[in-house]
């Protein structure tokens, strides 16, 4: 259907006669799709903003789920240890394994338990132990909490005069905030003694001389921000990991995308807040 | 209670029961996405009563008494519980009104992560009784002779049968004495034999704990045993009310094709 000339001869606007109403049509809907896009990531933001909001509250509200709290401690903490064990003594040995033939050539193979606590500790350990709970931890709980979704556990919780966001979100954020640096600093903990064990592999260091030269070269500027920014990485993996979950959608294909996601995003958002801690501590340094 | 030795129908018992209106529902309309599935209903549950809600899948009986309960808000109307519309309660009235409130999910939505006693004992902590360890141990005993299976007490869900698992569900619904009982597709799912049995509990139910009942189906049997009134939704939309004599002798196409 064309629209009639409004100019017939008019040589300043020719491009009229090729309008059609569905190229307008066309144009009303592109512009209808992205304010809706538009809108709909306003509305995310918006839910994001207001989940964190009602995390807050319950947070310091009176009725917290203790019982459930110390539960999810144990999920959290106790279960990952095996898993931190490993990640922790892996880090410390390939260190030690991959830096002493570069020190051995600059003679400065003294500096090797200094070198490796001071990695471990200011970054390998947080943002290494900080993935790997995201991936364990962050996608068990959005499935955990998907899956709760779907079959309509959550809102059984409901009908029980139960509110969801305090039994089930505000214990697992608090339970993931305050177990990750810990799981952290025994991550830390482990790598040094695994880094000792590599050092022996082909020389000869006492535990104890390899303990005083490692604790001698770590400072208050290295421990204290590496121990803060692990208290963001739980809570990010946390608010992540529930806020995936608690807004899956009904479908049993959903549970997947929940725990996907929580992985992804949470693993990047680790980045980022080391990343702003990275740029803290050296302005702090300076 | 004994499963076996209950009645086959019940929609002859109701006449001795009060006409008070329990839950009142005027011209409630629920949209998604500017998609209508309910318009303008209009329905009351009297006390003691089995109220079963007919309809074709997608035609808003679920979405319909998740707003009884609080779950969805509804656009437009009324819903008063006990006297007061549910979208103006404030979060502590919700809670008081949902502590006498029992709903029967369509999945049972046990807690996968509890054993079948920790499921019986988290509405009953949550209820405000303030009762004993041993109160409560005797509860949940009494609730699972009710549903016929005690000896699951400590097991988890994933260890029972669908139907054991709608029995368990019924059991903590029943746990803290509600005095209204929403079914979402209590049989759905369910082998013959079982849904039967469901059926027969729901009356068991309805006498014992003189629970004031919405029993929303699309199974017929179900709807026969149980129901003492009838209401049908289609296209979201009230479709005919009545006793179940009206529905069975109905030459209404729609209501034909259901019952025969």
């Amino acid at each position: 259907m064309k629209i009639k000339k409004l100019i017939p001869d008019s040589k300043v606007i020719p491009k009229l006669r090729t309008v059609t109403v569905e190229s307008i049509t066309n144009v009303g809907a592109k512009t209808v799709a992205k304010a809706e896009a538009t809108g709909n990531f306003l509305t995310d933001v918006a839910d994001v903003f207001l989940f964190m909001m009602l995390v807050l509250r319950g947070t310091f509200s009176r009725k917290f789920e203790f019982r459930e709290f110390l539960r999810q401690c144990f999920q959290i903490g106790v279960k990952t240890l095996p898993l931190i064990t490993i990640t922790g003594g892996i880090m410390g040995l390939v260190l030690t394994i991959q830096s002493r033939p570069v020190l051995v050539d600059f003679g400065a193979v003294s500096m090797l338990p200094g070198m490796v606590a001071v990695s471990l500790i200011r970054e390998m350990g947080p943002v290494i132990t900080a993935l790997i709970c995201a991936g364990k931890i962050g996608s068990g709980i959005g499935a955990e909490l998907g899956s709760m979704k779907v079959t309509e556990q959550i809102d059984a919780m409901e009908v029980s005069s139960t509110n969801p966001i305090r039994f089930l979100v505000v214990t697992r954020v608090l339970a993931a905030t305050l177990m990750i640096p810990l799981l952290v600093l025994y991550a830390d903990m482990f790598g040094i003694l695994a880094s000792w064990g590599g050092a022996n592999i082909k020389g000869d260091v006492t535990f104890s001389l390899f303990i005083a030269q490692a604790f001698g070269a770590i400072d208050f500027l290295d421990l204290f921000p590496a121990v803060i920014k692990t208290f963001f990485f739980g809570a990010v993996i946390g608010m992540v990991g529930t806020y995936k979950g608690y807004h899956a959608g009904r479908g049993t294909e959903s549970v997947g995308k929940a725990a996907n996601s929580a992985v992804v995003l949470s693993s990047l958002l680790v980045l980022v807040v080391d990343m702003i801690a990275v740029q803290i501590t050296d302005m702090m340094v300076l | 209670m004994n499963i076996e030795n209950t009645q086959s129908l019940n929609h002859n018992t109701f006449n001795s029961l009060s006409n008070d209106p329990v839950i009142n529902i005027t011209n409630v309309a629920k949209a998604f996405a500017g998609v209508p599935v309910l318009q303008d209903v209009s329905i009351q549950l009297y006390k003691g009563e089995n109220l079963v809600v007919l309809g074709k899948s997608g035609t808003g009986k679920s979405v319909l008494i998740k707003c009884i309960a609080g779950l969805l808000r509804h656009d437009k109307g009324t819903i008063d519980v006990f006297g007061k519309d549910i979208k103006t309660m404030r979060s502590r009235e919700i809670d008081e009104y949902r502590q006498k409130l029992g709903f029967l999910f369509q999945s049972g939505a046990l807690y996968d992560s509890m054993t079948v006693k920790q499921n019986l004992e988290f509405p009953l902590v949550r209820s405000g009784k303030k009762l004993s360890k041993k109160e409560m141990e005797l509860k949940i005993n009494e609730v699972l002779e009710n549903v016929g299976l005690p000896e699951v007490i400590n097991k988890m869900p994933s260890e029972l049968s669908g139907g054991m698992r709608k029995r368990i569900s019924l059991a903590r619904t029943i746990i803290v004495d509600p005095l209204i009982m929403l079914y979402d597709e209590p049989t759905t799912g369910l082998d013959p034999v079982t849904s039967d049995e469901i059926s027969t509990l729901i009356n068991d139910v309805q006498m014992k704990y003189k629970t004031s009942s919405i029993i929303i189906t699309h199974d017929i049997k179900c709807a026969l045993k149980t129901a003492n009134r009838i209401v049908m939704l289609h296209e979201g939309m009230l479709y005919r009310e009545g006793n179940v004599d009206d529905f069975e002798s109905s030459t209404d196409p729609m209501i034909h094709s259901f019952f025969h």
